[in-house]
């Protein structure tokens, strides 16, 4: 079965004046047709530079390497005008901030109708009748009504609905959600996760649910790949990763998910240290000056992703824990 | 609240843009209440007073030609030129800005070093020379005018469309797979409308007096047809005998000015803020 994405061996480094900074480093990861792959990471992690990189968003100066294939075909490193033939209808991306990914001039109907306009060359007619289906797909109440507001109109969750109809509009392969919730209100992000469930249960398209909240991730994903300073750490299915996460860093993660079923804390629980500077060079194990565990060999042998414990389990540890 | 209804509310604003209007309206339709042409010589009354009961209600000037309808000739003259130079420089440096801000990079640095190299020219020379190589006309004159005003325009819309640039609904945009033309057109040029408009207001006084200038030089406007700056050039030369061929022009002319930056004000403050306008 061909992946719907495989990302292989991945850098994103972007030049400056001292060296290099770099985002991400040799990452390589796989989703599968109809997978939701969570995507987990302190910022700065390169969780979204390695997402950016897929959709071909990175800045101007931004330099990558290795190999990006959607429905097996190469993508990375494509021009913008053979790159918009999946981009924004097959391989599709929302946002952290709905309140500004939507263009303040134009109505929201136009906006979705547009996106048909250009990729499946409807007429505009279709186009919006089409984009009426795509807002009462996301459960936008009143979505006729909806469609002739203008953005600052609409509160942040109903935007992000409309954001995600809006991706949804060309029946997707992979949609990614780059943390979807992060500005949205708990009870909202609860309803726009919902939405993504069922969106995904309907289309059967792949979803990648990039966030730092591990929680979260966890109620959508089939799989979770843990990234720290550009590398992939760890990658194993959902269950996997919360019950036995082999690698230090993940299982720092976790304790730091808060709980409500536990007695209350004098302190939320929280990673010591910081997270190296993406443009340092590294030496052994990124994670080597915060974990408990590390030993020499850690601080001079970079520790490669290997299968740990089962095949559908990676971690690039030296002393993974106890399964 | 709306532009256009804080536009209405600045009662200054509101004013000069009526007085605006209503001296359009009468450069449009004043002839047809006039008996007398812009070259019809009155030998009965060489540089006659300004008289309402009379037959030349502004005076007539030193040939005996009628005052009012050359007056209005010139408000003509002098506002079509403005619309050209400033649709030309609006056209030309909306396009050319947004697309070397959208662009960015060593595309942005090699069209803005262009412009840069252009606005070194010294401006009469170039106007003399393009006259020397065409001859004098009036389109001529649009098309040195216009040819200067963009460049400017361009350097504005360039500042606006790299801070576009950077909002999230454009990275959105092209998420979704829009082409970049597409993205200029319908997501960065409609968001710097504003910042455009105003500018756009403020230079049209501008190239009303630069065109009055070049005509005062005897660049501009050829007789009989007359303009705002020749008719001024021409009263300066009988100031002292007969005053009003230099007041008439010059009055409307400053009437004109001063409301056309009036409004240029208030649009600014409507569209873009007051507390901005110091920046």
């Amino acid at each position: 079965m061909t992946p719907a994405l495989d990302i292989e061996n991945l850098s994103v480094h972007f030049p400056n004046r001292d060296g290099a900074i770099a985002a991400v480093r040799e990452a390589s990861l796989t989703v599968l047709p109809a997978e939701c792959v969570g995507i987990v990471g302190e910022s700065g992690s390169g969780k979204t530079q390695t997402f950016m990189a897929v959709m071909g968003l990175l800045s101007a100066g931004a330099h990558t390497a290795g190999s990006v294939r959607f429905g097996g075909r190469e993508i990375l490193g494509l021009r913008a005008s053979e790159l918009n033939r999946v981009r924004g209808s097959k391989l599709t991306m929302i946002f952290q901030d709905p309140m500004t990914s939507l263009t303040p001039h134009l109505r929201v109907g136009i906006q979705l109708a547009e996106v048909l306009v250009n990729h499946s060359h409807m007429s505009w007619r279709e186009a919006e009748k089409a984009a009426l289906r795509a807002l009462e797909r996301v459960r936008v109440p009143e979505a006729q009504r909806r469609l002739r507001q203008y953005p600052h109109e609409l509160s942040g969750g109903m935007r992000q609905r409309v954001m995600i109809g809006m991706s949804l509009l060309c029946e997707p392969t992979l949609l990614i959600a780059d943390e979807p919730t992060t500005a949205l209100d708990v009870t909202v992000q609860a309803q726009i996760m919902e939405i993504l469930r069922a969106m995904r249960q309907e289309s059967r398209m792949a979803i990648v649910l990039i966030s730092h909240d591990l929680g979260l991730v966890a109620g959508l994903a089939d799989r979770i790949v843990v990234m720290y300073a550009g590398r992939v750490v760890e990658s194993a299915g959902a269950a996997d990763i919360l019950g036995r996460a082999l690698h230090p860093y993940t299982a720092e993660l976790l304790k730091c998910v808060p709980d409500l079923s536990r007695p209350r804390l004098e302190r939320m629980p929280s990673l010591a240290g910081q997270a190296p500077s993406a443009s340092s060079a590294e030496a052994g194990c990124a994670f080597a000056p915060r974990c408990s565990l590390a030993g020499e060999r850690c601080r001079s042998e970079r520790p490669l992703l290997r299968d740990i414990g089962g095949t559908a389990h990676q971690a690039a540890c030296h002393y993974p824990l106890p399964a | 609240m709306s532009a256009v209804h804080r536009l209405r509310s600045n009662a200054g604003a509101a004013l000069a843009f009526s007085i605006i209007v209503l001296l359009i309206v009468v450069a449009l339709v004043g002839p047809w209440f006039n008996p007398n042409n812009i070259e019809s010589l009155d030998w009965a009354h060489v540089a006659a007073y300004p008289s309402l009961t009379g037959a030349h209600w502004f005076g007539t000037d030193r040939l005996g030609r009628d005052l009012f309808a050359r007056t209005l000739e010139g408000m003509r003259m002098s506002l079509a030129v403005a619309c050209v130079a400033s649709a030309l420089s609006l056209s030309v440096g909306i396009a050319y800005g947004a697309v070397a801000g959208y662009a960015g990079g060593r595309w942005d640095h090699l069209m803005m070093r262009f412009i840069e190299v252009l606005s070194g020219l010294p401006l009469i020379f170039f106007v003399i020379f393009l006259t020397v190589i065409f001859g004098r006309s009036q389109y001529l004159l649009f098309l040195a005018i216009g040819a200067i005003g963009w460049l400017t325009m361009a350097r504005i819309v360039r500042g606006q469309t790299l801070s576009i640039r950077q909002r999230e609904f454009i990275e959105a945009a092209v998420a979704s797979g829009a082409s970049a033309g597409r993205i200029i057109l319908r997501h960065v040029v409609p968001n710097l409308l504003g910042p455009v408009i105003v500018y756009a207001t403020l230079t049209i006084p501008q190239i009303i007096l630069f065109e009055s200038f070049l005509s005062f030089l005897g660049l501009g406007i050829q007789e009989p047809h007359a303009s705002l700056g020749t008719l001024i050039a021409e009263g300066a030369g009988e100031m002292e005998a007969a005053p009003w061929i230099l007041l008439v022009p010059g009055g409307v002319l400053a009437v004109l000015l001063v409301c056309l930056n009036i409004v240029g004000d208030g649009l600014r403050d409507a569209i873009v803020g007051p507390e901005s306008a110091a920046a």
